[in-house]
C-alpha cells in the first residue's frame, strides 16, 4: 500500500471514531434530567428563564435518536451550550481559556521531551553506574508522585516559605490590570509573548515567574515516563551491529551515542506522542486547579465541581476530537518519515 | 504453583522489588487491621466517615489526642489515612478485577474470532481511548452522581479498552499455534479452546502486570477526589484529605510550615502506596516479558 491509499484509509477510519466519541458524550448527557440538559442548547443567558421553551424547542422529551440528531446538528454549528460558571457560551469559554493552557504547554512540552531524552540517553550511556542508578531511582519516584501533591509542596516552599518568590495564578494583580488596559494589545493571549510584542517586559517577566511552578508540576511525571522509555530504547539500539561498526572504525564515544544510537532510539518517543498529549491534558486539569491558573483545565475543574454539565461535556468532546486528530497526524507523520513502517494490514 | 515459586525466586533476587513487596505488605496489614489501629468511635455507624473534633476551619498540629493532627474542618488525619488505606485497596482491587474480566472477555472474543466481531470490538475500544482518561473519568463520575461506585465505574470505563487490546494481540499470535488447530480438529468447542488452551497461554503475564497497575488506578481515584469529584465529603480517602489541606499550604504569619502535616501525611501514604506497586511492577515486567528484558 502506498502512502496515498494509507492516508485515505486512515482518514476514513477516523470518521466512525469521531461519531463514536459524540455518541459516548451523548449517552453521558442522557444521565441528566431534561432541565439540566437544556443548558447544552442555550446560547444566551436570557433563555435560561424559559427552560421549558428550550426543552420544547429542541425536543428534549423526544425519542433518543431524534434528540441525538438535533444535538449533533447544534454541535456542527459550533453551539455547545452555555457555561454558567463563567457566564459565556462553551465555545467562547474554550477559545477564551485556550491561550493560557497553550502558554503552559509551550514551555512544558519541550521540557518533557528534551529533558526525558537527555536523561534517558545519559542513563543508558552510563548503564549500571551511579548516574544510571540515580536517574532510574528518580524516575520511579517521579512516576509515583501524585501530581497534585507535588504542586502543593512546591507552593508550600516557593510561595509560602520564600515569601511569594514563585506565586500561583497567571499574573500578579498589578500586571493583570496592565494587560487588560486599553493601551495593551492582546495579540495572542499568551502573556509572555504579548509582553514582548507590546514592549512591556514587566508583563513577560511576571508571566514567566508565574509559569515556573506549574510547568515543573506538569513536567516531572512525564519526564520520568519519557526517560524510562528512552533508556530502554537506547540500550536496545546500543546493542546493534552498526554501533559496533561505528566504534570499530574509531569514532568517538560522543559521536556514537549522540549520532548513531540516539537518532534511532528516538523513534519510540515519537510513537508515544499521542499518549503524551493525553497525559498533558490530564496534567493540565490538575496543575491548573492547584495553582488557580485560569486555563482550560481550571475551567474544566470549576465546571465539573459546579455540575455545569454543558461545559464539562463540551470540554470532553473538544479534547476527545483534538486527541483523535493528534493521533491521526502522528500516525501519518510516522508513516511518511519512517520508511520501515509497513503500511499494509489493519491499523 | 510452579509459576508462583518462579515469581518469588525473582523477587528475592532484586532488592528494589523486595522494597516494593514490603511496602505493599505493610499497607495490606494496615488495611486489614484498620478497625484495631483506628477504632471507629462509639455510636458511629459508617466506619469510612472520618470522625471530626469540632467544626473550626484551621488544621491543628499533632497532639496526644490526634497523633497526626487534624485537617481543615477538624477531620482526624490518623483515622483518615488508616481507613483511607482500605479505600485504596477497595478501589484498586474492584477496578482492576472488573477491568480484567471485561478486558479478557472482549479481548479474547475479538482475538479468537477475528473478522467483523474483532473489527467492531476494536472500533469500540478506539472510541473509549479517544479521550484523555482523566477527562472522560471526570465526565462519567459527574454523570453517575457522587459515591464511591461512580468513581470505580468511571475508572473501569477508561481502563478496560487498553487491556482488551493487549489481550487481543496476545491471542492473535497464539491462535495460529499448532496445538490450537489440533484441539479444534479433535472436536473441542470454541469455549473449550479459549478457556483451556488460548487463555492459559496468553493471559497470565497480562494478569500479573495488570494487578500491578493497582497503583495507577489508586492514583487516578485520588486525583478525582482531590478535584472534589466522586467521594462524599468526609469519606476516608487520601486524595480528599489532600484536597482538605490545599487552602492551608501557606501557614501562619510566624510559621510558614504551620500546617505541613495536613499536606504531607496523606500525600506520603499515596506516594509510598503507588511506589510499592511501581517498584514491584518494574522488575516483574522484565521477568515476565522476555521481549522487554533488555540486557
Amino acid at each position: 500500500m502506498d502512502f496515498r491509499s494509507y492516508l485515505i484509509r486512515r482518514l476514513i477510519l477516523v470518521i466512525p471514531v469521531l461519531f463514536g466519541v459524540s455518541i459516548l458524550i451523548f449517552v453521558l448527557m442522557q444521565q441528566f434530567p431534561p432541565y439540566q440538559r437544556a443548558m447544552l442548547y442555550v446560547t444566551d443567558p436570557r433563555q435560561m428563564a424559559n427552560i421549558e421553551d428550550i426543552i420544547a424547542l429542541y425536543n428534549l422529551d423526544a425519542p433518543i435518536w431524534e434528540q441525538y440528531i438535533i444535538w449533533l446538528g447544534q454541535v456542527f454549528q459550533g453551539n455547545l451550550g452555555w457555561s454558567q460558571v463563567v457566564g459565556m457560551s462553551v465555545t467562547d469559554a474554550i477559545l477564551n481559556f485556550l491561550p493560557a493552557t497553550l502558554e503552559l504547554a509551550i514551555f512544558a512540552t519541550p521540557l518533557i521531551i528534551f529533558g526525558g531524552i537527555w536523561l534517558g540517553t545519559k542513563a543508558a550511556a552510563h548503564k549500571d553506574r551511579f548516574i544510571d542508578q540515580a536517574t532510574r531511582a528518580g524516575a520511579i519516584m517521579g512516576w509515583s508522585l501524585p501530581t497534585f501533591w507535588l504542586g502543593l509542596i512546591l507552593l508550600m516552599v516557593f510561595y509560602g516559605y520564600f515569601g511569594g518568590l514563585l506565586p500561583p495564578e497567571r499574573l500578579s494583580t498589578e500586571m493583570n490590570i496592565l494587560v487588560h488596559s486599553a493601551s495593551f494589545n492582546r495579540y495572542t493571549g499568551l502573556n509572555f509573548l504579548d509582553g514582548i510584542l507590546n514592549w512591556e517586559w514587566r508583563v513577560t517577566w511576571d508571566s514567566l515567574r508565574h509559569l515556573v511552578l506549574p510547568v515543573i508540576t506538569l513536567s516531572v511525571v512525564n519526564i520520568a515516563f519519557i526517560m524510562r522509555l528512552m533508556r530502554s530504547s537506547m540500550l536496545e539500539s546500543l546493542g546493534k551491529g552498526y554501533i559496533l561498526t561505528a566504534r570499530a572504525k574509531g569514532l568517538s564515544e560522543k559521536v556514537v551515542i549522540n549520532k548513531h544510537a540516539r537518532r534511532n532510539a528516538m523513534i519510540p518517543v515519537l510513537t508515544v506522542s499521542g499518549y503524551l498529549f493525553a497525559a498533558i491534558v490530564n496534567g493540565v486539569v490538575i496543575t491548573e486547579s492547584i495553582f488557580n491558573y485560569k486555563g482550560l483545565g481550571w475551567w474544566a475543574w470549576q465546571t465539573a465541581t459546579a455540575l455545569d454539565i454543558s461545559s464539562i461535556l463540551g470540554f470532553a468532546l473538544f479534547s476527545g476530537v483534538l486527541f483523535v486528530l493528534t493521533n491521526l497526524v502522528v500516525d501519518l507523520l510516522y508513516a511518511r518519515f519512517d520508511p520501515r513502517v509497513r503500511l499494509g494490514g489493519s491499523v | 504453583m510452579e509459576g508462583l515459586r518462579f515469581f518469588f525466586y525473582h523477587i528475592r533476587k532484586n532488592p528494589l522489588s523486595v522494597v516494593g513487596l514490603t511496602l505493599i505488605i505493610i499497607f495490606a496489614i494496615i488495611a486489614i487491621f484498620a478497625p484495631l489501629i483506628a477504632p471507629t468511635p462509639e455510636g458511629q455507624f459508617d466506619p469510612y466517615k472520618i470522625p471530626r473534633d469540632g467544626y473550626s476551619q484551621p488544621p491543628k498540629p499533632p497532639s496526644a489526642e490526634h497523633i497526626f493532627g487534624t485537617t481543615e474542618g477538624q477531620y482526624d488525619i490518623f483515622y483518615g489515612v488508616i481507613w483511607g488505606t482500605r479505600t485504596a485497596f477497595k478501589i484498586g482491587i474492584v477496578v482492576m478485577g472488573a477491568v480484567l474480566v471485561i478486558g479478557i472477555a472482549l479481548g479474547s472474543i475479538a482475538g479468537y474470532f477475528g473478522g467483523i466481531v474483532d473489527e467492531v470490538i476494536m472500533r469500540i475500544t478506539d472510541i473509549f481511548l479517544a479521550f484523555p482518561p482523566l477527562i472522560l473519568a471526570m465526565a462519567v463520575t459527574i454523570a453517575l452522581g457522587p459515591g464511591i461506585t461512580s468513581v470505580m465505574l468511571a475508572i473501569i470505563v477508561v481502563s478496560w479498552p487498553s487491556y482488551a487490546r493487549v489481550i487481543r494481540g496476545d491471542i492473535l499470535s497464539i491462535r495460529e499455534e499448532d496445538y490450537i488447530e489440533a484441539s479444534r480438529s479433535v472436536g473441542s468447542s470454541h469455549l473449550r479452546v479459549i478457556l483451556r488452551h488460548v487463555l492459559p497461554n496468553s493471559i497470565y503475564p497480562v494478569f500479573i502486570m495488570a494487578s500491578l497497575d493497582i497503583g495507577a488506578v489508586v492514583l487516578t481515584a485520588a486525583a478525582l477526589s482531590f478535584l472534589g469529584l466522586g467521594l462524599p465529603t468526609g469519606y476516608a480517602d487520601w486524595g480528599q484529605m489532600i484536597n482538605f489541606a490545599r487552602n492551608w499550604i501557606v501557614g501562619t504569619q510566624n510559621n510558614t510550615f504551620a500546617y505541613w502535616h495536613a499536606v504531607m501525611i496523606p500525600g506520603l501514604f499515596i506516594f509510598f502506596f503507588v511506589m510499592g506497586w511501581n517498584l514491584l511492577g518494574d522488575s516483574l515486567r522484565d521477568i515476565l516479558d522476555p521481549r522487554l528484558a533488555r540486557r
